[in-house]
């Protein structure tokens, strides 16, 4: 139930599901459309000269070898503002609001391709690699946004992911090193993520302690015991104990093959493809299972859920365990998936992002996976412009995935509607 | 179940044992001791920081080398193995103590001599400095859970209430009577913006606010770094990202003399602590703030504007951080570095659920972590055991005082009529 339902926003009360748009938003959305439409003519078209270029690299060896993309600034600034501006004049105009998301999309792709020109002018930019490191970073925030959505569809708040990521790199790291096996190391990660979920539901559905305390508290246990142990443990026996391999990118045949696509998404390694495979299974699984229902009636209404003979708290614990598992593999993916050391709080605040993500996806897999790759390529982009040497000061590069997540999500989400029994303790009656 | 519970409690108990299999009953003729202490606030909080502290000592001893290597040997000197792992322990807490509270030796030697009573009330005085931004921005954070926002931008707003301060500390010049004041009030105002713009998004957009305050922490982050690399803030000269620093009139007065870091902002603080206890229990905005939190739909059915008050708990609780963030740069650091604020506004929001969001809790609450790690830093000094146990400890604290019923298990204590594990944060507020 909402708080501060102020009249004709998005979200109906009643389903945490429901996804109405309203005619006010969706003008604004194509109004927002045409302003940057504008701003990419003039900006990008009229005030470069007619001469400049950008090229795009789509792949180069040992990625497959494609032609690079050579292209006239100006000439793909006039057609992205065209296009963009046709898509906002289209969401003015239209009746009905299906499909909006879509089209307010599009027309951002375009802005942000004619951006992307103007800011390579004169230069090179490795597009397939910009993607492949979107993934990169989007990777360990999938994992915690979907550990997020496993807990809270089942009615409890995991605001620990942060700390679940921090015990996951930490044992992965140390097992890895320690026995040589890397799948050891991810074993290691899931059973640590495993163990502070298992904290959280013993302490919160055993002992009705509050949701939120818990998890506060797990971050702050996490991030205190892994510098403790760094400090103590594993710097003085470095070689031994934080020196595990990392795993390499493994190719899919054939797939791999397919220009631009090929590298960027089937060369990868084996977390990011864990990563799609959970977001599939946890949708399957939640909305397409007996399961799923189950969970979600307990995350709803405990009560119904309880009177049709569903053990509230037996799935409650199940789910937040099997919570911190998937935090405690993306954790592991910070320290065997590319790093290959542990560091103290090297998960530097991502999985509060990765909670930010499972709200902003509305509680969603794929919600939470759109909400994850934006992020991660908004990520990906400010170190891309960092190199290209656009002229904005590093930190304000450095600001603009969080500043495009807060507009996003006051400009396009608006209000979300959480599971209606998250964070509230199960009570038998 | 014992047969001294009270039925509310007992409900209660069996709703949560549910989920971990039956409560073993234990027969009272089995533990003559049991029910003899009543498990109230005071006894859980007591018993919770002996646990730590316990854990703690596990913690030293089973990473330290040389206690590890003594305790090989237990089999041929069992006497020697115990007492080198008591040692380290021992040595490891009364260098916190004495780094936090009072060192013994110091105190009988200027109670003899008259002499080194400022050596005697450093560690006090560091104590309260420490705990000076942590009430502030734990108060700031409390008002926000009690009316059902999660404040988790304290961090964002501390760093802007420090940017708003030292601008107005270098940049003006005025008798320090008219100046400092202005310094405190760039302060809050700085933090009020910061929490403004979510505050504002919630109401306007229903952007979440656990959204917008995380990622407004990073945002506020960069402009310090950014900031602190350009003019008007950085030092003229430096080529580090260091601040100008904060003239004499701009600086927090010193309390018990020029020799003890405590200072005016420590007094702020605790003015605060009573004006937020008077605002929240005795005027009416407060009454409006704690039925929202507690019940937003008769809130609004009472006529109270949930958007107002939501946009006003926001800019309440950044600037209660905006001043966390000139007390420190106004009472002891007299100018910002990268990182400036370190973990405070993320401790702020453990002190405030440690302080059970009352503001003489959080008061509490805030000297207890404070002194921890005060004395954390003494004990790393003198004994090389990291710091970061500190911290640990400090979350072992939160963990029992939060599982009142766990700690009532573990002591085998007596029931209370008034249940300790009530919920304290709301969820999303969705």
């Amino acid at each position: 139930m909402s708080l501060l339902e102020p009249e004709g926003v998005a979200g109906l009360p009643g389903s945490p599901d429901s996804r109405v748009v309203t005619a006010g938003r969706v003008r604004g959305m194509g109004a927002f459309l045409v302003a940057i439409a504008v701003l990419a003519a003039l900006a990008f078209g009229v005030a470069t000269p007619a001469g400049a270029h950008a090229t795009f690299t789509l792949g180069a060896p040992p990625a497959v070898a494609v032609a690079p993309l050579e292209m006239s600034v100006r000439f793909v600034a006039v057609v992205c503002a065209l296009v963009c501006a046709a898509l906002g004049v289209l969401l003015v105009a239209r009746r009905g609001a299906r499909g909006s998301y879509l089209i307010f999309s599009l027309g951002v792709v375009a802005f942000v391709w004619s951006f992307l020109t103007w800011a390579a002018r004169g230069t090179d930019l490795n597009f397939v690699q910009m993607l492949a490191a979107t993934l990169i970073s989007t990777t360990p925030l999938v994992y915690g946004s979907l550990s997020g959505i496993m807990c809270e569809r089942s009615g409890v708040i995991n605001i620990a992911i942060e700390g679940q990521f921090l015990a996951g790199a930490f044992l992965g790291a140390m097992i890895a090193s320690v026995t040589g096996d890397l799948w050891l190391g991810v074993l290691a990660g899931a059973v640590a993520g495993a163990a502070f979920g298992w904290l959280l539901a013993f302490l919160s559905l055993r002992y009705g302690a509050d949701q939120i305390i818990v998890g506060v508290v797990i971050v702050a246990f996490c991030t205190g015991l892994t510098n403790f142990l760094t400090a103590q443990v594993l710097t003085p026996y470095q070689a031994t104990l934080n020196s595990p391999q990392t795993f390499s990118p493994i190719a899919i045949p054939l797939v791999d093959k397919i220009p631009v696509v090929g590298p960027v998404l089937f060369d990868q390694n084996v977390f990011v493809y864990l990563a799609a495979v959970l977001v599939v299974v946890v949708n399957v699984g939640l909305f397409r299972t007996r399961w799923g229902l189950r969970v979600r009636s307990v995350g709803e209404h405990p009560h119904a859920a309880e009177t049709v003979g569903i053990h509230v708290l037996s799935v409650r614990y199940r789910n937040v365990v099997l919570g911190g598992l998937i935090a405690g593999i993306g954790g592991a993916s910070f320290t065997i998936g590319s790093v290959g050391e542990f560091s103290s709080e090297m998960t530097a605040g991502l999985g509060y992002v990765a909670l930010a993500a499972m709200i902003f996806g509305r509680w969603r897999p794929f919600g939470a996976l759109g909400a994850a790759l934006l992020f991660g390529f908004s990520v990906s982009l400010q170190s891309f412009l960092a190199v290209l040497n656009v002229g904005i000061p590093s930190p304000f590069l450095a600001m603009a995935p969080y500043v495009i997540t807060v507009a996003v999500v006051s400009g396009l989400v608006g209000r979300v509607r959480p599971p209606a029994a998250d964070g509230v303790p199960y009570r038998r009656e | 179940m014992t047969p001294d519970v009270t039925p509310g409690v007992a409900a209660g108990a069996a709703g949560a044992t549910a989920g971990g299999g039956p409560e073993p009953a234990v027969p009272a003729r089995r533990n003559p001791l049991r029910g003899l202490v009543e498990a109230n606030v005071v006894v859980v909080t007591a018993l919770a920081i002996v646990s730590s502290l316990l854990i703690g000592g596990v913690l030293i001893i089973a990473t330290s080398p040389t206690v590890l290597h003594a305790l090989g040997r237990i089999g041929s000197s069992p006497g020697r193995a115990l007492g080198v792992a008591g040692s380290t322990v021992g040595d490891a807490y009364a260098a916190m103590f004495t780094g936090a509270i009072v060192s013994p030796s110091g105190l009988g030697h200027a109670i003899t001599t008259g002499h080194g009573w400022t050596a005697v009330l450093t560690p006090i005085s560091e104590t309260l400095v420490s705990a000076t931004p942590l009430i502030l921005a734990g108060l700031g954070v409390a008002l926000g859970f009690s009316t059902g926002v999660f404040n988790i931008g304290a961090q964002g707003q501390l760093i802007a209430g420090a940017l708003a301060s030292l601008y107005v500390g270098f940049e003006v010049h005025l008798p320090i009577g008219i100046h400092l004041p202005l310094v405190v009030l760039a302060g809050a105002v700085g933090g009020a913006v910061a929490g403004f713009v979510p505050g504002y998004l919630k109401a306007r957009t229903g952007a979440h606010e656990v959204i917008t305050t995380i990622m407004m922490n990073y945002v506020f982050l960069d402009l310090l770094n950014e900031l602190l690399a350009t003019q008007p803030f950085q030092q003229p000269g430096q080529s580090n990202a260091i601040s100008r620093s904060m003239p004499a009139t701009a600086r927090l007065p010193h309390l018990f003399g020029a020799g003890l870091r405590a200072n005016l902002g420590f007094v702020v603080a605790l003015a605060l602590v009573v004006a937020a206890a008077w605002f929240m229990r005795r005027s009416t905005s407060g009454f409006a703030f704690r039925v929202i939190g507690s019940n937003p739909k008769a809130g609004r059915t009472a006529g109270i504007d949930v958007r107002k008050v939501t946009t006003a708990v926001l800019v309440m609780s950044g600037a209660l951080a905006g001043l966390a963030g000139m007390a420190t740069l106004s009472g002891t650091d007299f100018f910002l570095s990268s990182g400036y604020g370190g973990n405070i506004g993320f401790d702020a929001i453990t002190v405030a659920l440690l302080g059970r969001n009352r503001p003489v809790g959080v008061l509490l609450g805030a000297l207890l972590f404070a002194a921890l790690d005060v004395g954390g830093r003494n004990m790393q000094a003198a004994t090389g055991i990291p710091l970061d146990l500190a911290f640990v400890i400090q979350a072992i604290i939160v963990f029992f005082v939060a599982t009142p019923a766990l700690v009532r298990e573990v002591y085998r204590l007596r029931e209370t009529g008034a249940s300790l594990g009530q919920v304290l944060s709301k969820g999303w507020g969705g």
